[in-house]
């Protein structure tokens, strides 16, 4: 028997948004050992994607994901254009950054206010969510939405940023980056955060790269990966901005780079609002192809990535999404063992969790205590499946 | 008989259980509005915490499968029966000095601590893992306080050589507000920093952090027993303050308009530093707080309490 007592947070927690399910093993508040059980939520997006044409599943995949909410549209849309082999309008390619990077903006406020929230600082949640509002109503005013913005299509974007918009978002965005920086120095200097979020839930690099971790949390640990500059895409490549790279990998690491990634997209916005060329929005594409195509975007927790097999109808034959959390949460067996149940909250958190993004199946067997299927039985499934597509 | 009658009317009403009740939970409303306004939010209408308690009075008790029952549904009524003690002779001896005792002041001390136990009855005997973890933490919560706070109280004790709750008010009648010495002003701030921790509001919600072990010692309580520790948080929220007031400044005095004022005034002061601290800190873990009370909280105690044996 074991000694150690089982706490059990999830499915339904008060610290969860979403249902999931961490058991830890903790003797008196220390984690010897933890089991992170997902598949609560999982929707069959893929398969409904198949039954969908082109132009509809962009809004269906902008419901992957409630926060990042154009990060899916973005990379479903450059895989559709990789299929197809085309260059959208320069212009659309900056509207698509502008929209890219407020939602990073957006998103990163938010967990930094759920952060707050976690280590019971109340205020710093309400705080950096009244901040955040700026931000969608900055949204608002280009796509008529404060959330799930539908600006995405393959070949362009939806919606023109009229150009007698544009100094009126320029000085939105100077609010916002106002709003940043006092809220970056305001959680970066406070002695008390730090004595909280220092030296805790550490990732060694090694350990990130072992995971393949994305996003943020490889950046943090001292990986310098992002999409935008790995893999220029949109308008990225023509404009000046930074990786943030920190080096220790605890949370307060974390929360360094997402806050000041937060200035940097400020830094993106503000230069492709100045600089976006005139021109048309859409490339008008009537037809995809036959083929494949891989779309990728970083999204503000790292990594999306699409796969369409396009076969030459109105729809994809096979349409394939890997959310970045589906590469971060592994790496809590690494950074909660070892830690007091009183961090384990923060720690999860820490990597910034979309768990309705990362789930893809679920296998629930009646009868049987078997719930879920097992690595190993979800590559065997996966491999027949790549079987049967090839005797097609 | 007439005695006997005066007495359970100045413990069920005036100023027992009743006033201490009603000013408790206005002084709650007071917390969550001016959090709420910290907050950008609106805050609630000063109602507010009474619905919740009549609300909660007329829910179903449950008691979990396995729990010891006895203990668990009579260890909030400990609670509420210390919280009303403590606030029946803190006000009694402000009323009249004469209505004091040879060591009332060790008698609430000790009385103090009944809410705590409480959880930790309550916490242990619900038969949940984080309850059980909350009590243990309300536990070592209460061993990391009690060094600091009993230190800073004995300041007072040294400087005005009685443990008569009378006899300090005399002395501070007499010579002046404790927190205008030196030593009183730290031990001052070191109680203050200590009834934080007996509130149990951050930075030292440890034992019930709700995003860490969803409200610990209170998760199994429902309906009325959990009402009954509301209600003995709440008048903590009032009997702590002017515990403060009794030792450290003043007291009260209520025979005319302008005590009643400075009364309130100073009772504002101390409610306005508890709410800012709650506001502007994030909450400790456990071991960070006993680290914080028994370094820095208790060195300063220290200093005070030698201070005061130098005579300043």
């Amino acid at each position: 028997m074991r000694k150690e007592t089982l706490i059990p947070i999830g499915p339904y927690h008060p610290l969860l948004e979403e249902p999931e399910f961490f058991k830890f093993y903790v003797e008196g508040e220390k984690i010897v050992d933890a089991e992170v059980r997902i598949g609560y939520n999982h929707r069959g997006i893929e398969k409904l994607a198949e039954s969908k044409t082109y132009d509809q599943d962009p809004f269906l995949v902008e419901r992957i994901c409630g926060i990042c909410s154009t990060s899916h549209p973005f990379a479903f849309v450059r895989a559709a254009e990789d299929v197809a082999g085309i260059q959208i309008p320069e212009r659309a390619e900056y509207i698509r950054t502008i929209i890219g990077d407020l939602e990073r903006i957006h998103s990163h406020l938010l967990w930094v206010g759920l952060a707050g929230h976690f280590i019971g600082y109340n205020t710093v949640f309400m705080w950096a969510w009244k901040y955040r509002e700026p931000v969608l109503d900055i949204f608002e005013a280009i796509s008529g939405n404060r959330n799930h913005y539908g600006m995405f299509k393959v070949g362009g974007v939806r919606r023109d940023i009229k150009d007698s918009d544009i100094p009126a978002l320029l000085k939105a965005i100077d609010e916002v980056e106002k709003f940043c920086s006092m809220l970056t120095k305001a959680v970066m200097d406070d002695p008390v955060i730090q004595a909280r979020l220092k030296g805790i839930g550490i990732l060694k690099k090694q350990d990130a790269i072992d995971l393949s971790v994305v996003g943020p949390v490889a950046r943090a640990s001292g990986v310098a990966i992002d999409v935008r500059k790995d893999h220029p895409y949109a308008a990225y490549d023509r404009i000046d901005w930074n990786i943030i790279v920190t080096e220790s990998g605890d949370i307060f690491d974390k929360a360094a780079v997402r806050l000041l990634e937060t200035l940097e997209s400020v830094k993106i916005i503000r230069q492709c609002l100045k600089q976006m060329p005139k021109g048309p929005i859409d490339a008008d594409i009537r037809e995809v192809g036959v083929g494949e195509g891989i779309g990728q975007h970083e999204a503000p927790r790292g990594e999306v990535f699409h796969y369409i097999r396009a076969n030459g109808t109105n729809f994809p034959e096979r349409h394939k999404i890997r959310a970045p959390s589906f590469m971060n949460v592994p790496s809590f067996k690494k950074t909660v063992i070892g830690e007091s149940i009183a961090d384990a909250a923060l720690i999860t958190a820490a990597v910034d969790p979309c768990y309705c993004c990362t789930e893809r199946m679920a296998v629930v067997e009646p009868g049987t205590e078997k719930v879920l299927l097992t690595g190993e039985e979800l590559v065997k499934l996966s491999q027949q499946k790549t079987e049967g597509l090839k005797k097609r | 008989m007439f005695d006997l009658l005066r007495l359970m009317f100045a413990f069920i009403i005036m100023p027992g259980f009743l006033f201490t009740a009603v000013v408790g939970l206005l002084a709650t409303w007071v917390d969550r509005k001016v959090t709420a306004r910290v907050q950008y939010r609106q805050g609630p209408p000063w109602f507010q915490p009474f619905a919740d308690l009549a609300k909660l009075l007329g829910k179903e008790t449950i008691v979990p499968e396995g729990a010891a029952k006895a203990v668990f549904l009579g260890a909030p009524l400990i609670g509420l029966a210390g919280a009303t003690l403590v606030s029946t002779i803190i006000w009694m001896v402000n009323f009249s000095h004469g209505v004091t005792f040879i060591g009332d002041l060790i008698v609430v001390l000790y009385l103090l601590t009944l809410p705590s136990l409480a959880i930790i009855f309550g916490g242990s005997a619900s038969r949940n893992p984080l309850s059980a973890i909350g009590a243990s933490r309300e536990m070592k919560l209460i061993l990391a306080y009690e060094l600091p706070f009993i230190l800073a109280v004995f300041t007072v004790v040294l400087r005005t050589g009685s443990i008569m709750f009378g006899n300090i008010l005399g002395y501070q009648l007499a010579n002046g507000m404790m927190i205008q010495s030196c030593s009183g002003l730290i031990a001052f701030l070191v109680a203050l920093i200590v009834v934080q921790a007996k509130l149990g509001v951050v930075p030292f919600d440890i034992p019930e952090a709700e995003q860490e072990i969803a409200a610990g010692a209170l998760l199994e309580y429902s309906g009325p027993a959990l009402a009954v520790y509301k209600l003995s948080r709440a008048m903590m929220y009032f009997i702590l303050p002017v515990l403060l007031i009794t030792l450290f400044m003043g007291g009260i005095d209520l025979s005319f308009w302008g005590g009643i004022a400075w009364f309130i005034i100073k009772y504002v002061i101390i409610l306005t530093l508890i709410i800012l601290i709650k506001n502007t800190n994030p909450r400790l873990r456990t071991d960070q707080a006993v680290r914080f009370f028994w370094g820095p909280v208790t060195a300063l105690a220290a200093i005070g309490f030698i201070l005061a044996m130098v005579g300043w």
